[in-house]
């Protein structure tokens, strides 16, 4: 059988990436195995059932959160709570743990179990106090040292009268400008929804992954179901119209990896899902402790200035 | 209780519809296209500023003839097939047809009172200003240039956020800008943000507001999620001037609110004070 056009599309993907000078250096072939690791596994394109199962899945209430998976990953958890000037948002959080015996800071959106839980979260949709605090922690990891590993799983950020007046726009763009400063290894994952600007402002990393049935996108589909076809129930037009699931991200050279989840999604066995995400952050630190700071930090420039599809 | 009729009947011709280009929405006056323009587009009775284009914005603010532009023949591609009600292809075409321009961003050299700058101004009327690949790109190497130029930059935006078509990529060019920013601000060259009528979204949320100054005009909506958007999921009362200039001024998100005549003035000033060489 000849492969799809989009096994071509991915295979030429990766011939370009073999001659991209920001890739040369230290762990170019670990890189690029990888990525034929991930071009080997989405062999086939995801139709548009596939994408909108993603979105089920990426929100399924039972989906491990980012508390899940710190209690599972780390050792020694000690969450770090408040931004130090007005308040402790729920929506983001911030801490330190050990990860095979190495510090790490984490920040990340956590959504919320029950319905009382979800209200005091805002269902992961953090206000500029959550910015605030993130960016507090992620500069207490540069000063230390300590690699970020950056959990991302939002709907968006939370669109409220004090959120703005508090300059959420402003804050979202502030922490990116932290991430793209930061000279300390940093591993940015998706573990279900990465909605938005309000997902961007944590995922400037080095590496950046998404869990195999994690959405990442630009506008909720809902939301650009009301704005392109003036009616919310066209949600599924929308999603499979700009594609948010995972293996487009991989093939659009948006994300650096697929973090592959157990069979039915990461809500049926979260010890299995902790594992294998686990797997992929040790994998990416790997690749990333040994290369200086000031290396680090160019790289993770150029890779994002080299984002965009124009002629 | 009976309706008292107050309506006056009068000899004057209808008004015309508030819609128009050319009638200002807060005070119905009406102009015609050359009182707008010597007016630069300000409402000559109200105050409120029309939403402006990138080319008589940027006549309005540089030397004459010092304007060089750069990464003109930046096009947007369609790296996912995308189509709503239309294809994206045939909006990108309209909208070059419309206004003449590749994209919704015009960047180049300038100088002002003699000073050098690298000009990065936005176009509402291309697809709502809205950031895509091509966006990203050009205020990336303007970035560049006027790195390379040693000179600061100076942004002028207007968008409606991110171009939804251009799906994530799109998103991925809030990072984009935001890295080139930094390394704007890392060789040590000053970034001067204006933030005209409307700053939102993606747009407010990466490089517009990561200036080294941040000014805006006055009643210019600079909301990262829009006035409609909140009152929907928050059911709040909307303050009157829910993320307007007027409001992020008074909550420490803005160094000043300029009038539009008085942008080059204030611009010649700061490029003075950053130093930019003459």
């Amino acid at each position: 059988m000849p492969p799809s056009e989009h096994e071509l599309r991915l295979r030429e993907r990766l011939s370009r990436l073999r001659n991209m000078p920001l890739l040369g250096g230290v762990k170019l072939s670990g890189e690029l195995d990888r990525l034929q690791r991930q071009l080997d596994r989405i062999g086939v394109e995801a139709t548009d059932e596939d994408i909108w199962r993603s979105v089920e899945l990426a929100r399924h209430e039972k989906r491990p959160y980012t508390l899940d998976y710190v209690e599972r990953l780390l050792e020694d958890w000690f969450e770090l709570h408040g931004d130090r000037g007005r308040a402790d948002d729920g929506a983001m959080i911030t801490g330190l743990g050990k990860l095979d015996g190495r510090t790490v800071a984490v920040v990340g959106q956590q959504k919320g179990r029950d319905i009382h839980e979800r209200a005091e979260r805002r269902f992961g949709m953090s206000n500029p106090e959550g910015y605030l605090k993130a960016m507090r922690v992620m500069e207490l990891a540069e000063r230390h040292g300590f690699p970020v590993l950056s959990l991302v799983d939002t709907p968006g950020a939370y669109p409220g009268v004090a959120a703005e007046q508090h300059g959420q726009g402003g804050t979202i763009a502030a922490s990116q400008a932290v991430m793209a400063r930061l000279t300390v290894p940093t591993v940015a994952c998706v573990i279900g929804e990465g909605g938005s600007g309000g997902a961007v402002a944590i995922a400037l990393a080095d590496r950046v992954l998404m869990q195999e049935n994690a959405i990442y996108s630009v506008i909720s589909p809902e939301g650009c179901a009301m704005i392109l076809w003036r009616d919310a129930g066209e949600a599924r037009k929308a999603a499979a119209a700009f594609k948010p699931d995972a293996a487009h991200c991989l093939e659009l050279g948006v994300i650096d990896g697929i973090v592959p989840e157990p069979r039915g999604g990461a809500h049926m066995d979260h010890d299995a899902a902790a594992a294998l995400l686990g797997e992929s952050i040790r994998e990416a630190l790997e690749d990333l402790v040994d290369i200086p700071g000031d290396e680090l930090r160019r790289r993770r420039r150029a890779k994002f200035r080299s984002l965009g599809v124009f002629a | 209780m009976a309706n008292i009729d107050v309506s006056v009947e009068t000899d004057d011709k209808p008004a015309p519809p508030p819609n128009h280009p050319n009638t200002c929405p807060s005070c119905h006056s009406h102009y015609r296209d050359d009182e707008l323009e010597r007016a630069l587009w300000v409402c000559a009775h109200c105050g409120h500023h029309f939403v402006m284009r990138s080319r008589p914005r940027i006549a309005s603010l540089v030397d004459e003839g010092s304007f060089v532009e750069e990464a003109a023949d930046l096009h947007s591609e369609d790296p996912l097939g995308f189509f709503d009600l239309r294809p994206y292809t045939e909006r990108l075409a309209e909208a070059e047809m419309a206004t003449g321009l590749a994209d919704a961003m015009v960047v180049g050299q300038a100088t002002i009172d003699g000073r050098g700058c690298a000009l990065a101004v936005m176009d509402f009327a291309f697809m709502g200003g809205s950031m895509g690949s091509v966006v990203g790109e050009k205020l990336s190497r303007a970035c560049d240039s006027a790195v390379e130029r040693g000179v600061p930059l100076i942004a002028v935006t207007s968008s409606g956020g991110a171009r939804m078509q251009e799906g994530i990529l799109a998103l991925m060019q809030l990072p984009k800008t935001v890295a080139a920013v930094e390394d704007l601000h890392d060789a040590g060259q000053a970034m001067i943000s204006v933030m005209a009528h409307p700053t939102t979204g993606g747009v407010l949320a990466s490089f517009a507001t990561l200036g080294d100054v941040l000014l805006a005009e006055p009643g210019a909506l600079m909301a990262f999620a829009g006035p409609r958007v909140v009152q929907g999921v928050t059911k709040e009362k909307l303050p009157d001037d829910f993320g307007l200039a007027e409001q992020n001024y008074r909550f420490g998100n803005l160094d000043a609110i300029v009038r539009r005549p008085e942008l080059r003035p204030t611009l010649a000033k700061l490029l003075r004070l950053f130093d930019a060489p003459v």
